[in-house]
């Protein structure tokens, strides 16, 4: 488990300490300790949001620079759907995929050109009907980490297929090899990132053993460059139109995209990581079994709304649609009468029990009373003094051993005040050495 | 209530009726303990359905309630106490589909009839003690399985 990489990391010199981050974080995974920041591996899920509240600018996305792609032969870019909200000046995909090649980029290859064929492979499953239904997407690698760790029954209901990332990934690299005669090792894929999530799923896929993406470069640390051959691009002309997908590949980049696209009519999308979380207590329960397709993504409005993006996501979905208007329904569809194996998953995805207390049940419940005895002596005020973000996970912590209760400022308060109430009420009675006199 | 009195956790929740925005708080807390506890998924699902349609069922037809919760290593327990106006027919309200909810209620996705059904449907033991105009009480066992 501690070999696990997490894309979300902390600065520890601009950190403050501050309890920010642990009270947002919607899987508890953040404490402070000695004065800074923590976070417990197995619990993160790199939503981001810690990223997006840190007053401080102390959590950071670790994410390949630009320069990365240089050591290889022949490079392919992969723009995700939300990349073409970033910039005002926008009127079509072109100029975004020409800009991408001035930078030195052999080839583009757009995400939502794959996110057209997962949609088909989408719909082909749901009509087969062997899928349990209300078929959860499995897109956004948060929202499946999130899954994995707090509500693992829902595993089976996750859409088995790979995210148009891998899925661009592989067939880039297949198209790739055979354009240039090169060897696979020697084409390099960089995936642009809106969001860490997407850099850990890159380092520890889920679905498969191994990615096919080699390099995560992030939104904000391609955006300048971008930009200026962008300005460049807009006025020597761009060429003849080369973009790859249509509406229902964009549409991905916003919350409902994807959804919308499986053709069902009873389907829901929510998004924002604590409104997904809800909408997870409510199919464990059984509650949602009159939906067909469930579309979750962690960031508010959807992959726009990634940590790593620019944009103001509301202002990124609204030019997405006008842009969309232009395009036509899809221009990708999967050929022949089954899923290709590029599209389908290749590995168990597994659920983490980062939640138990212990792996002995009668442990567990044992630690439980702990838990319960020692969160009684707390004032309940969840200050996050302590550094952890609520009384009640004081008192987990402490039974695990990870804190003390002299962590809490209130109890160590009355401690002192009881010491002192102690301290004034004794009776200085001691004698000197000789034994009969009182020393005064 | 336990067979080992020293290893038992015992839980007592309020329920203020007519309050649908804080409906169904007592069973996700006491789902949360069960993952915490490490659980065979299907007991924690089988539990957190159950005593959430008994919650619901407090919130609608009581007037909100009380519910205390017993968990050993053998079974978790939920006694769901109300003082409202008791079930008239209880094989009836037992029926699916059959509900006495009110139309407003009905406005909010509740009262299907399906709230006793499900209860029984997803426990191993349901027992309801009811007495008109005085109040309910239910109790519902969930064997634990590892």
């Amino acid at each position: 488990m501690s070999e696990y990489f997490h894309s979300v990391t902390l600065d520890k010199d601009a950190c403050r300490g501050c309890i920010t981050c642990v009270k947002r974080c919607p899987t508890e995974a953040i404490r402070v300790r000695n004065g800074k920041a923590q976070i417990t591996g197995e619990r993160c899920i790199d939503c981001g949001e810690c990223i997006r509240v840190c007053p401080h600018h102390a959590k950071l996305a670790v994410t390949d620079p630009l320069s990365s792609i240089e050591r290889f032969k022949y490079k392919v870019v992969l723009p995700p759907p939300s990349l073409f909200g970033q910039y005002k000046r926008q009127e079509d995909l072109e100029l975004i995929r020409a800009a991408l090649r001035r930078l030195g980029f052999d080839e583009v290859y757009e995400v939502a050109a794959a996110a057209e064929l997962v949609s088909d492979a989408t719909r082909r499953l749901m009509e087969q009907g062997t899928l349990n239904k209300p078929v959860i997407s499995s897109a956004c690698p948060a929202v499946l980490r999130l899954i994995r760790i707090r509500f693992p029954q829902l595993l089976e209901n996750v859409l088995p297929l790979s995210a148009p990332m891998e899925v661009a990934a592989r067939l880039a690299r297949d198209q790739a090899v055979s354009e240039t005669g090169l060897k696979p090792e020697e084409i390099g894929i960089a995936f642009i990132t809106p969001c860490p999530a997407k850099v850990t799923a890159i380092k520890n896929p889920m679905g498969t053993e191994k990615s096919s993406v080699d390099l995560a470069i992030s939104v904000s640390e391609i955006y300048p460059a971008l930009l200026s051959a962008m300005n460049k691009c807009a006025k020597e002309g761009t060429g003849p139109d080369t973009a790859q997908s249509g509406r229902t590949g964009l549409s991905w980049g916003n919350s409902g995209g994807e959804a919308a696209a499986t053709f069902t009519v009873r389907y829901l999308a929510a998004d924002g990581i604590e409104n997904v979380i809800n909408v997870l207590e409510e199919m464990e329960g059984d509650r949602l079994s009159d939906q067909d397709f469930v579309e979750l993504n962690a960031c508010p409005a959807g992959c726009v709304g990634g940590v790593l993006n620019i944009e103001n996501p509301y202002v990124a979905a609204t030019r997405m649609k006008h842009l969309r208007n232009y395009r036509p329904v899809a221009c990708n569809n999967i050929e022949g009468k089954a899923i290709p194996e590029e599209i389908l998953w290749d590995a168990e995805v597994k659920p983490i029990s980062a939640l138990r207390l212990d792996p002995l049940p009668q442990h567990s419940m044992k630690m439980m009373r702990e838990i319960e005895e020692i969160e009684s002596k707390l004032y309940g005020l969840d200050c996050g003094s302590c550094g952890a973000p609520s009384c009640r996970a004081l008192a987990e912590d402490i039974v695990l051993g990870h804190s003390t209760e002299d962590a809490c400022i209130y109890l160590l308060k009355d401690k002192v005040e009881a010491v002192r109430a102690s301290m004034l009420s004794l009776k200085l009675d001691s004698r000197d050495k000789s034994g009969d006199k009182p020393c005064v | 209530m336990s067979d080992m009195s020293g290893n038992s956790l015992h839980y007592h929740y309020i329920v203020p009726g007519d309050d649908f925005t804080q409906a169904g708080a007592a069973s996700s807390a006491v789902k949360q303990i069960l993952k915490q506890l490490g659980l065979n998924p299907q007991t924690i699902r089988k539990m957190s359905i159950s005593l959430y349609e008994g919650e619901i069922n407090m919130v609608i037809h009581a007037g909100g309630g009380e519910i205390d919760v017993d968990i050993d290593d053998k079974k978790i327990v939920a006694v769901l106490t109300d003082y409202g106006p008791g079930i008239e027919d209880v094989d009836l309200a037992m029926q699916a589909g059959w509900s006495t909810a009110s139309e407003q209620v009905r406005g909010l996705g509740f009262g299907a009839g399906m709230g006793l059904p499900n209860m029984k449907k997803y426990s191993d033991e349901l027992i309801i003690n009811t007495t008109v105009g005085a109040g309910t009480k239910v109790t519902i066992v969930v064997n634990i399985e590892n």
